[in-house]
């Protein structure tokens, strides 16, 4: 595949603009409370701040519980150079999409272990819950590729994505729809959202990815705010890759639609926040065994009739 | 093939010296030690030697037993699974000598030494005998030597149990194996006369009692339950031996087979794809539930030879429905991963031999904190860990990604296969997600926080001369997983006969345009570092203090109150509870001066009761029944029951 510098772009919007997801979601949770809420670019206000600070480590940490913050936010950054945003990805490869799965899968690894560092029975608890949702939210993730990608008959992200167009909306809108519902679930479980997380809560019994870096502070903690908006950048670019079919304009414009998408998919999260409370811990597999439920089904509908044989 | 020779003949002349100069412990441990490394490397250079030319390397010795012949052969196939045995053998015997050196067994080194060469020489033998009488000969010798390495602390009571349970499925299987070549060869005892039924009918019975015979030595759920039994009874170095490649052998048996054989029916790979999600789930789940280190590790080997399994499924299937990539894929991911387990399953055995060696127990809730004393074990139990878990850099990543690709090949290549590989693309998830939760865990609860319970005396690291075949193994996990491209023309080479290409045409390079994820992976690397100096880089001439952990406020918190092994798992195990069986007893909290509460979770493994304990029990009473009405000391009956027999013999021998 042909490299083109414009490639780069996807990765450079999403260095520069996943900070203002967030943002964008508390924005939208606070019009609903009727709020003003906090301003739209507190997420680069809170980073910047957390740089210029000194570092407080617990007593019984090892150098793991330093490098764990360093892995999380170079694994999802180097993920973010796989995921398409408008045209091809600056590193493209038939199963491309397996590498990122596992590189998320090795920041939660590097996550969890941090977390385990500091002896607390909190982060145990909250390292102990992550692992689990993640064990059943993985199938999923597999099944709606797999649906993808039987549907285009393309093995790279780069490839579906381009082969996502009109005609195949019109022609497979069910298995798109049900691909997009199950990728959202997916993207609110694994961003630590409500109904499965909830962000804001400051009780730590209740809580699975904030209570795991409770301990982390300074640069340490900004990496990890920071690689936490990239990974929701990582999965809203990944959503709007799906349902926004690939239109024959010029390049700028798709990035433009890229944009928009990524903006509409915080939006619609933070909605979901507003409108929904949080399921009990043990509703959530069944949550994920849904989603992944109706993955198959997308992947039935894929089957019969997609550009495969 | 005459360095491969002269490898046996120093394995056997080490082992011979070792066993004969028992009583000098110190002299007889090194000649095992010096015959069994060089014995490798002399082997290891034969399989190379295979594997990059791609003939076959042959010799014939005749032998005055009936139906036997000295009839050994080095091919692709066999030549790739020695590579492994070699240097994990090598590994083995250089850190066993020094393992054994501080135990109570320190006096016994030269019969270890013996036993090991043994096992190394007799798993060398099966790889290469092409002779049914020699195979078998090779495989009881392998069965034998691993069982008084099982049993080599046998003043331990659950020792000596696990060594019969090994020894009893052990011979169960080679009863299966001896079924099975009798009928394969039809009178011949040579592979090269072996052919495939002409009928259909007839294979697919092959290969269910191969599967049974060499699934067995295997470990495939459920006939693994001499499995996490055997391994962590044996010392360590052995256990990495057992784990890492002697369960191999049964794969070999398997891929064999198949080569003989050729194309089965498709319902053969569904069977074995099955197999593969049963060995996985059921693996990796019983691993998550155990407190044991060694036999956590023992049920992660069974997880990992059913993802093997998943690729020797995914290859057939591809060659019952005509994909030849799919096929190809498979087969070599499933060699991949054997080669890839036994480096890393190697290495975490060694690093828990020296954890064993830093604290003399094998519990896991009793752990804790080890990094500050062993950092070294510690990186590089980190560093199997991440490698049996399938993340980038390391070798697990590449292997497991050749399976999934395959897989995904098939679904959008086929619609009849794509269900079924469907299937085995979600189970491989699930499985991969199981195995990271298991081992943060282990890694965590046996590394980080603080000890869980006072050790007898303070742990230190094991010596410098034990680290270098651990530090070996983990640099070779990492080395291989940035290298794969390198590797995949010798995967292709083995994997090409058994998807049925014709190695004489030119391979199709499938595998190795597979593997292009490596500008992603130096990506990444090139990230970690710097990341890595921009925060060194921030954090420069800051304030860097240091304080207690975030308790809520409490600030007296004891190592009692972190969070548990079994805490950690409960919330997977409790949904899987149906399957699992897990016993809890619970003495809770009671009234206004309570007595000290207790917590007991027990997670035994199903199929030893359900499937062997039971029924074998229930055989046992009737047999006894029908032993007392036939025994029952009448000394004229007895003389009644040879004559009956005589006359049978007599007639059918005059008919």
């Amino acid at each position: 595949m042909n490299f083109e510098v414009h490639y780069l772009m996807g990765p450079f919007l999403g260095i520069v603009f996943a900070p203002l997801l967030p943002g964008i979601i508390n924005k939208v949770k606070a019009f609903y409370a009727g709020r003003r809420g906090p301003p739209l670019l507190q997420l680069y206000f809170d980073l910047f701040k957390l740089l210029s600070k000194g570092a407080v480590y617990s007593s019984s940490t090892s150098w793991l519980f330093r490098a764990g913050p360093v892995i999380t936010f170079s694994t999802i950054l180097a993920a973010l150079f796989i995921i398409p945003f408008g045209s091809s990805a600056p590193i493209a490869f038939t199963g491309d999409l397996l590498l990122v799965f596992y590189l998320l899968g090795m920041a939660r690894f590097f996550t969890v272990i941090a977390a385990m560092d500091t002896g607390s029975s909190f982060e145990g608890m909250g390292a102990s819950r992550e692992v689990q949702f993640s064990a059943f939210a993985e199938p999923g993730l597999f099944i709606t590729f797999a649906a993808m990608a039987r549907l285009t008959g393309c093995l790279s992200l780069s490839d579906i994505f381009q082969s996502i167009t009109p005609e195949l909306w019109t022609a497979q809108a069910p298995a798109l729809v049900l691909g997009a519902v199950v990728l959202s679930i997916i993207l609110l479980a694994e961003n630590a959202r409500i109904p499965v997380d909830d962000p804001n809560t400051h009780l730590e019994l209740t809580m699975i990815h904030e209570v795991m870096v409770l301990d982390h502070g300074g640069p340490d903690f900004a990496l990890i705010l920071y690689s936490s908006a990239l990974k929701l950048w990582l999965f809203a670019s990944w959503l709007a890759g799906i349902v926004i079919p690939r239109f024959d304009t010029t390049i700028p414009a798709r990035y433009a639609a890229m944009f928009v998408g990524v903006i509409l998919a915080c939006i619609v999260t933070g909605t979901i926040e507003s409108i929904m409370a949080r399921l009990r811990l043990l509703r959530i597999p069944q949550l994920l065994i849904g989603a992944g439920t109706l993955g198959l089904v997308a992947f039935l509908l894929a089957c019969q009739g997609g550009v495969s044989p | 093939m005459n360095s491969f020779i002269l490898g046996l003949v120093l394995l056997l002349t080490g082992g011979l010296c070792a066993w004969g100069m028992r009583r000098f412990s110190l002299a007889a441990g090194w000649m095992g030690t010096a015959g069994a490394v060089l014995g490798s490397l002399m082997g290891l250079s034969a399989s190379f030697r295979v594997l990059i030319k791609g003939s076959i390397a042959r010799i014939t010795i005749p032998w005055p037993l009936p139906y036997a012949a000295i009839d050994l052969a080095i091919d692709p196939l066999s030549a790739f699974f020695m590579i492994p045995l070699f240097i994990l053998a090598t590994a083995a015997a250089l850190y066993g000598e020094l393992y054994l050196r501080d135990g109570a067994n320190k006096t016994r080194r030269g019969e270890a030494g013996f036993l090991i060469n043994m096992l190394v020489l007799s798993m060398a033998l099966v790889l290469a005998a092409r002779n049914t009488i020699l195979f078998l000969i090779s495989w009881e010798l392998m069965a034998l030597s691993s069982f008084a390495l099982v049993i080599f602390d046998d003043t331990d009571d659950s020792v000596r149990k696990a060594g019969w349970s090994y020894a009893i499925a052990s011979q169960a299987g080679t009863a299966f194996l001896l079924v099975f070549f009798i009928l394969l060869g039809r009178g011949s005892t040579s592979f090269s006369g072996f052919s495939a039924f002409p009928s259909t009918l007839w294979n697919p019975v092959f290969f269910v009692l191969a599967l049974i015979g060499f699934g067995t030595k295997a470990g495939f759920v459920p006939l693994h339950i001499w499995l996490p039994r055997a391994h962590p009874a044996a010392p360590s170095h052995v256990s990495a031996l057992m784990s890492g490649v002697m369960i191999k052998m049964g794969i070999y048996g398997i891929l064999r087979t198949l080569l003989i054989l050729g194309p089965l029916p498709a319902w053969c790979s569904w069977l074995m794809i099955l197999l593969g999600l049963s060995s996985g789930i059921l693996g990796i789940l019983f691993a998550l539930a155990q407190d044991d280190l060694k036999r956590m590790l023992a049920y992660s080997s069974v997880e990992n030879v059913g993802i093997i399994a998943l690729g020797i499924g995914l290859g057939m299937l591809g060659q019952s429905y005509g994909l030849l990539s799919v096929s190809l894929l498979g087969f070599g991911g499933a060699i991949f991963h054997v080669l890839n387990h036994a480096l890393f399953k190697g290495l975490l055995f060694l690093a828990a031999g020296n954890v064993l060696h830093a604290t003399h127990t094998r519990r896991l809730e009793k752990y804790g904190g080890l990094i500050n004393p062993l950092p070294w074990t510690a990186a590089s139990f980190l560093v199997g860990s991440a490698a049996i878990c399938g993340l980038p850099p390391f070798n697990g990543f590449a292997g497991e990604f050749l399976i999934y690709f395959g897989a995904f090949r098939a679904i959008v290549d086929s619609t009849a296969a794509a269900p079924v590989a469907l299937g085995l693309v979600v189970g491989l998830a699930f499985v991969g997600a199981l195995a990271l939760a298991c081992f943060a865990k282990t890694f965590s609860v046996v590394f980080l926080g603080h000890p869980r319970s006072p050790l007898p005396a303070p742990p230190c690291e094991a010596g410098q001369w034990m680290m270098a075949p651990v530090l070996f193994l983990a640099s070779a996990c990492l080395f291989i997983g940035v290298a794969a491209p390198g590797i995949a023309p010798f995967l292709t080479r083995v994997a090409a006969p058994l998807a049925g290409i014709d190695s004489a045409v030119e391979l199709p390079c499938t595998i190795r345009d597979s593997l292009s994820f490596i500008p992603a992976l130096a990506l990444l690397i090139a990230l970690v570092l710097i990341t890595t100096l921009a925060r060194a880089r921030i954090l420069h001439r800051r304030e860097i203090r240091s304080s207690e952990t975030w308790g809520c406020g409490y600030t007296a918190p004891s190592p009692r109150m972190q969070y548990t092994a079994s805490s950690f798992a409960s919330p997977i195990l409790r949904f899987f509870t149906a399957i699992l069986r897990t016993r809890e007893s619970v003495t809770p909290v009671q009234g206004p001066f309570p007595a000290p509460a207790r917590l007991e979770v027990e997670t035994s493994d199903v199929f030893e009761n359900m499937l062997f304990e039971s029924p074998a029990k229930s055989v046992a009473a009737r047999m006894n029944v029908f032993r007392k009405k036939v025994q029952h000391g009448h000394m004229n009956l007895y003389v009644l029951y040879i004559a009956i027999t005589l006359l049978a013999l007599l007639l059918w021998k005059l008919s």
